[in-house]
């Protein structure tokens, strides 16, 4: 029960101090149950901001129930859905989400849209504080023309496609032209290219879906080009996943000395991240060394970065055949926050004999219910310190807070923060406690309109289901695409109260 | 009463990582892990021949950033981010990613002479997840990466505060 009390007496002072509290609320509880309402707060969206926030929640106030409201039957957003197949241990992360789920405090309410199943103002009329979390559903567009052409996807599709989202499942992926091109340089860019690029061999070992490995297995692609609208320096994608690219068996790049020359003498005055991610950029195109140079030697594949460049036109008939790319050269703009080089258009270049064009230029945010107020321009919910703006005990936490950037820590600290907020909102009395009674108001709503919700036991049997198809096939899980398929497996056996 | 004990578990978080480390991709580094601990172990014992020698412990010290001080002992040989977790010290969202260079959850600075004092440098890929840690320093190491050696004892290592944005990594 209290581990290392001998070893640790520092700690096990803290934790006896905790136990002690624990059970003297208890016994309170039993008997003065009326005085103090429990305080019921709902999370919309189960990916990392939703679960973060949770854990926050649940640790911050020993009293706090929070349900955790999920559009599919399964958890976990982004880190199942997004995270791409071969970076298996950023997916550790589902084991902390999973202690937080099953906690007796926490419940997993699967398969309930918002704004659909059921309406922000149902649950401000059930919970006292709502947390949205439901990330950035949608993705930029270009809008020039041809971007509806066949074979222009949107990369956040594509990469719902080889994690087995189920509305991209059948996502119609041509993969047999030799080239395609990347429109972005960030890190969703650079996972796209490389499940591209990557040995079929050693894709089939993750959890990357059937369907994706399938065609990947017959790709034609033997070179994959991106190209992102500024200059070497301004990159998006991180360190490590340009390492990775220059790791990847049987593929190398093909890098214009000409576009890092210049970067040599900047490198020293730079910001340490920065540094490191522009020597590596200037290593791999002009001073590789022996161990790289062998690994290159025999590709069969290759990548390149091309900067400074804006598609404008996307040509073709029903397919493309080309991009027609602005070139820019770039202005700095003072009159923002943090120095910003704008791109600016000087002219025009054809980029022909291009058959698939990826675009990965951003997610953003939508908003799910016509009661939140919604920064239209930034594609966030408008807020203030994560309190959205107008609606009290309403918050937002994640990519509908930040935008969608950065990585799972960024996600975290933000998730930590709201819940941070919304535990000091409470002990102020700034929200309403009487009167609400969670999920208890909730589930009948969803019952009447004929809602099947998916618990996070359900949702287990689901898991197991998915991890036994993948051993049938050699990966670690084969994810399940089809949502009543799902639903069915949820409601086998004794349905699991919430 | 049962299902106090229930809750309490959950306030007292014991990660997951002590048991759960099943994740197939992660293998490779924990093989290279526990090789590394035997090697660095065996490195500070003279004879080879002894049955089993007894486990040398050290103190270790971390400072939280709201200044709490936890000590504990700990065996030469364990990383920081087990001793960390075996002893629940409660730090929000520390070693996300269970040791396997993912993330930068279990960043940790040390003074200049701790840092000088651990006997493997920084591999390019620690230090590329350190570029993305909150309040990076020239003596910060990943918490996952550091592993204990007999001459650290009384080691102080700083638990930074998650106050600047890593967002942009210009």
């Amino acid at each position: 029960m209290l581990p290392n009390v001998i070893a640790v007496p520092r700690l096990c002072k803290r934790h006896l101090h905790r136990f002690l509290k624990q059970q003297f609320r208890h016994c309170v509880a039993d008997h003065t149950s009326v005085d103090s309402p429990v305080p019921h707060v709902c999370v919309v969206g189960s990916g990392p901001a939703g679960f973060y926030t949770a854990q926050q929640l649940l640790k911050g106030n020993p009293d706090i129930v929070v349900d955790i409201y999920e559009k599919l039957p399964v958890p976990f957003g982004l880190v199942r859905f997004g995270v791409a197949p071969d970076h298996p241990e950023v997916k550790n992360v589902i084991n902390t989400f999973t202690k937080t789920a099953k906690s007796e405090r926490c419940s997993f309410i699967g398969n309930v849209e918002v704004g659909r199943d059921i309406t922000l103002q149902q649950l401000r009329d059930a919970y006292s504080a709502v947390v949205l979390a439901y990330g950035a559903d949608n993705d930029k567009t270009l809008g020039i023309p041809g971007e509806g052409l066949d074979n222009v996807l949107s990369a956040r599709s594509f990469v719902g496609w080889f994690n087995g989202l189920p509305q991209d499942r059948d996502l119609k992926v041509d993969l047999s032209a030799e080239r395609a091109v990347i429109l972005g340089h960030g890190n969703v860019a650079v996972d796209v290219a490389r499940i591209l690029l990557t040995p079929i061999d050693i894709l089939k070992t993750t959890d990357i879906s059937q369907h994706a490995l399938e065609a990947l297995s017959h790709s034609c692609i033997k070179g994959v080009v991106l190209v992102g609208r500024r200059g070497p320096l301004q990159v998006a994608f991180t360190i490590k996943e340009l390492r990775e690219m220059t790791k990847i068996p049987e593929c190398r790049p093909h890098l214009n000395p000409k576009d890092y020359l210049e970067l040599l003498d900047l490198i020293p005055d730079l910001p340490r991240p920065r540094s490191r991610l522009t020597d590596l950029l200037y290593k791999t195109a002009l001073e590789p060394n022996a161990r790289y140079k062998a690994l290159w030697a025999d590709a069969k594949r290759e990548w390149k970065l091309q900067f400074l460049r804006s598609p404008i036109h996307i040509c073709g008939e029903t397919k493309v055949t080309g991009i027609k790319l602005a070139i820019n050269r770039l202005e700095v703009c003072l009159h923002t926050v943090r120095k910003h080089f704008k791109p600016i258009f000087t002219f025009i270049c054809l980029c022909p004999l291009v058959y698939q064009v990826l675009r990965s230029i951003g997610y953003r945010s939508v908003s799910i219910d016509k009661d939140i107020p919604f920064n239209m321009e930034r594609g966030v919910v408008s807020h203030t310190q994560g309190r959205v703006d107008g609606l009290i005990g309403v918050y937002c936490s994640g990519w509908v807070n930040t935008g969608p950037v950065g990585v799972i820590l960024t996600t975290m600290t933000n998730g930590f923060e709201t819940g941070k907020t919304i535990i000091h909102d409470i002990s102020n009395g700034t929200l309403e406690l009487s009167g609400k009674q969670g999920k208890n108001d909730i589930l009948p709503l969803l019952q009447k309109s004929g809602v099947q919700v998916v618990s996070f036991s359900d949702w287990m049997k689901i898991d197991e289901a998915e991890v036994e198809r993948g051993q049938n096939c050699g990966k670690p899980r084969e994810k399940l695409v089809d949502i009543d398929a799902m639903l069915k497996i949820a409601s086998t056996a004794a349905p699991s109260p919430l | 009463m049962a299902c106090r004990a229930v809750s309490l578990r959950f306030l007292i978080p014991k990660f997951a990582s002590c048991v759960n480390r099943g994740n197939s991709g992660t293998i490779p580094a924990l093989i290279r892990k526990t090789q590394h601990t035997r090697n660095s172990a065996s490195r500070h014992r003279f004879s080879s021949t002894a049955a089993k020698p007894k486990k040398e412990t050290i103190t270790v010290h971390f400072v939280q950033s709201d200044g709490s001080k936890f000590s504990t002992t700990a065996a030469v040989g364990e990383n920081l981010l087990d001793i960390i977790i075996d002893n629940d010290i409660d730090i929000d969202g520390f070693g996300a990613c269970e040791g396997t260079l993912a993330c930068s959850t279990c960043h940790l600075i040390f003074k200049q002479e701790d840092y000088d004092k651990i006997p493997d440098k920084p591999t390019d890929e620690e230090l590329d997840m350190l570029d993305l840690a909150y309040g990076l320093s020239s003596t910060s190491r990943l918490g996952c990466q550091v592993v204990l050696t007999k001459d650290m004892d009384g080691l102080q290592v700083q638990v930074p505060t998650a106050v600047v944005d890593a967002r942009d990594p210009s």
